[in-house]
């Protein structure tokens, strides 16, 4: 059982040497392992400055607020250590790496997440399986991580590093944007096997409700404004839905 | 020999003026035709004179001696020549007073032909290892119509080098071509590689300089018709006080041709300098040029000193593609990000992201033993700074 929670969080986008805009202005949300929250928001409210602030982008920085797992502040952690506390960010624009290539990328993660290298034979077969269910060929372990690879081909490698490293919760920033239905399909699979486990906390980032189809969220926030707005049920998608985030820019303006 | 102007092509002046090219695709063989250089022309003004032991001013004696072995499969022919050979100096002139001085200098020539539609089951493998001193060389690799071949040029030893490499890609073949300059730390070595395109021609040029306190090298490609592509990549590791130039020149003087080069330095350590011009001129009346060229410099130290040029002239409206950049910096702070988000450690971050900088254009190269001899030379250079 974990608890995860934000507790007033406030955080600057870096922009050049001396600008710099205050994107989130007091985000409060606790989310207990085996929750799926949906944060959902008109664009540029934030709610994709929230996962990488609390990854520990670079270009961004927080200015005041915690962030806890368990009620240890990460704030205080580097971003390795980050994730090796059971803190996974799925990015919206996964970094290509040239020349690493994904298997070795994989096997160094792997490692460090679990404290312990995994024994060659057994790590490959988990692969070969974790990639299988994710429609992902084979050939893509050679390749340099995320090199060249497609839109879709980037966002079934964030879930295949997901479903390995078992975070103890998995903020997933506009996993569903620019995937075609069957693509969806089997990274919301993805997602569903890694929540199976009941031990894994889900933020779920989304413009749309249409992901929500597929992974069935237990409460909805709405980010406005660089804070949540309103929160409430899987109801509250669909009135969102239905109404759109008018109410809300403009309340956030 | 009749040595062609060196001064740019005259002409008139007024209306009607024909645009003629700034860079440099005139030359000579006849090293009178060059000044001695005083490090101001814009063609020397990177390179360290007093660094070329003599090489520059004609007070270098050819003294040197090379120890030469080539391996090469069936298909391919080996040879010897002399000064009179009628293949030499065919496919380009030099450039400058120092490659100048090599053709004027030479005595002896290595020729390599690969016949005629041959498709080479193994690389040919030109193994080079100088033994001190200064000498000339001159090197042709001829690959006739439609053969495929790989071969590579891999150069070790201490001493003073200059000469050409001519390179010939006959009708529809095509070759890779691999120079390794991973001499001694004193040496020095001024090369040029002139290649010229038949039609359809495809040509993968890889340079890899680890070595030298000097390497001046400069590869032209130059097109006889249309069809063809070069792809010019190139890795530099300076470490040290080394000195590693390379300045490209690609002239798409025929229409529907297409060229990419890219070159990555890696730099490190108190005044480690990398060079790197790129040139490319795209011909007047020439129509269907596809061109890009690309240069990184990856700065492990900050006691380093980059010097980027890309210089793109077009003399034509009609072009396909052509466009430069460079970038020249730290290692990149996102990429560390990606890696580290998925719990790897900082430093292991960035063994793998200096390594994978590398691997990148190293994973290039058609041979096996060779990619990893390279991976373990830049491991151990890169020990040196870890």
């Amino acid at each position: 059982m974990t608890k995860f929670e934000i507790r007033g969080l406030r955080a600057d986008v870096l922009i050049g040497e001396d600008e710099r805009q205050e994107i989130l202005k007091g985000v409060d949300l606790t989310i207990n392992s085996g929750e799926t929250h949906a944060i959902m928001g008109p664009n540029g409210s934030g709610k994709s400055t929230l996962a990488y602030a609390i990854a520990g982008h670079p270009r961004y920085e927080i200015t005041e607020g915690e962030v806890l797992v368990d009620g240890e502040n990460i704030l205080d952690l580097s971003v390795d250590e980050r994730a090796r506390a059971g803190v996974f960010l799925a990015m919206q624009y996964p970094v290509e790496v040239p020349g690493v290539s994904m298997s070795n990328f994989l096997r160094s993660s792997v490692t460090a997440v679990r404290g312990e290298a995994p024994k060659l034979r057994q790590f490959s077969k988990e692969l070969q399986g974790v990639m299988k269910d994710l429609s992902i060929e084979p050939s893509f372990a050679a390749r340099g991580v995320n090199e060249g690879f497609s839109g879709g081909e980037k966002k079934r490698h964030e879930i295949l590093q997901l479903e390995l490293l078992k975070p103890k919760v998995a903020i997933l920033d506009e996993t569903d944007s620019g995937l075609d239905v069957d693509a969806l399909k089997v990274v919301s699979d993805g997602v569903n096997r890694a929540k199976e486990s009941g031990e894994m906390g889900i933020m779920l980032i989304t413009h749309y409700t249409r992901i929500l189809n597929y992974v069935k969220p237990d409460f909805v926030h709405v980010f406005a404004g660089g804070r949540v707005a309103e929160s409430g049920g899987p109801e509250l998608a669909d009135t969102l839905e239905a109404e759109g985030y008018e109410r809300f820019v403009k309340a956030g303006a | 020999m009749t040595g062609p102007s060196i001064e740019p092509k005259a002409h008139s002046h007024g209306l009607g003026e024909i645009p003629f090219s700034k860079l440099a695709t005139h030359g000579s063989f006849d090293v009178n035709d060059f000044p001695v250089p005083n490090g101001r022309e814009e063609e020397w003004r990177f390179t360290p004179l007093r660094r070329l032991k003599g090489l520059h001013d004609g007070s270098a004696q050819a003294d040197g001696t090379d120890k030469l072995d080539v391996d090469a499969p069936e298909g391919v022919t080996v040879e010897t020549v002399g000064r009179d050979d009628a293949r030499l100096g065919t496919a380009g002139r030099p450039a400058d007073r120092v490659t100048a001085q090599a053709y004027t200098s030479f005595e002896e020539a290595t020729v390599v032909t690969v016949a005629q539609g041959a498709v080479l089951d193994r690389p040919v493998r030109i193994t080079r290892q100088a033994q001190g001193g200064t000498r000339f060389d001159q090197y042709v690799i001829d690959v006739k119509p439609l053969a495929e071949a790989v071969v590579v040029l891999e150069q070790t030893g201490g001493g003073v080098r200059a000469g050409s490499v001519d390179v010939h890609v006959g009708e529809g073949a095509r070759l890779t071509l691999v120079s390794l300059q991973d001499w001694d730390r004193d040496a020095v070595d001024v090369t040029q590689h002139n290649a010229q395109m038949s039609k359809d021609a495809t040509l993968k040029s890889i340079v890899v300089t680890l070595g030298g306190d000097l390497v001046r090298l400069s590869p032209k490609v130059a097109y006889k018709d249309g069809g063809a592509n070069a792809e010019l990549h190139g890795l530099y590791f300076t470490g040290d006080g080394q000195h590693h130039e390379h300045r490209s020149l690609v002239d798409h003087n025929k229409s529907h041709t297409r060229s990419r080069v890219e070159y990555k330095g890696a730099l490190s350590g108190k005044g480690a300098h990398g060079v790197w011009i790129g040139d490319v001129i795209i011909g007047e009346g020439t129509t269907g040029t596809d061109s890009y060229e690309h240069n990184r410099n990856l700065q492990l130290t900050d006691d380093t000193r980059v010097d980027s040029v890309p210089n793109l002239e077009i003399f034509t409206g009609e072009v396909e593609g052509a466009g430069h950049a460079a970038a020249s910096g730290r290692l990149d702070d996102i990429h560390l990000f990606y890696l580290r988000s998925r719990g790897i450690p900082e430093d292991e971050a960035r063994r793998l992201v200096i390594r994978g900088y590398f691997l990148e254009l190293i994973n290039r190269i058609p041979v096996e033993d060779l990619r990893e001899a390279i991976m373990a030379k830049v491991e151990r250079k890169l020990a040196e700074h870890e």
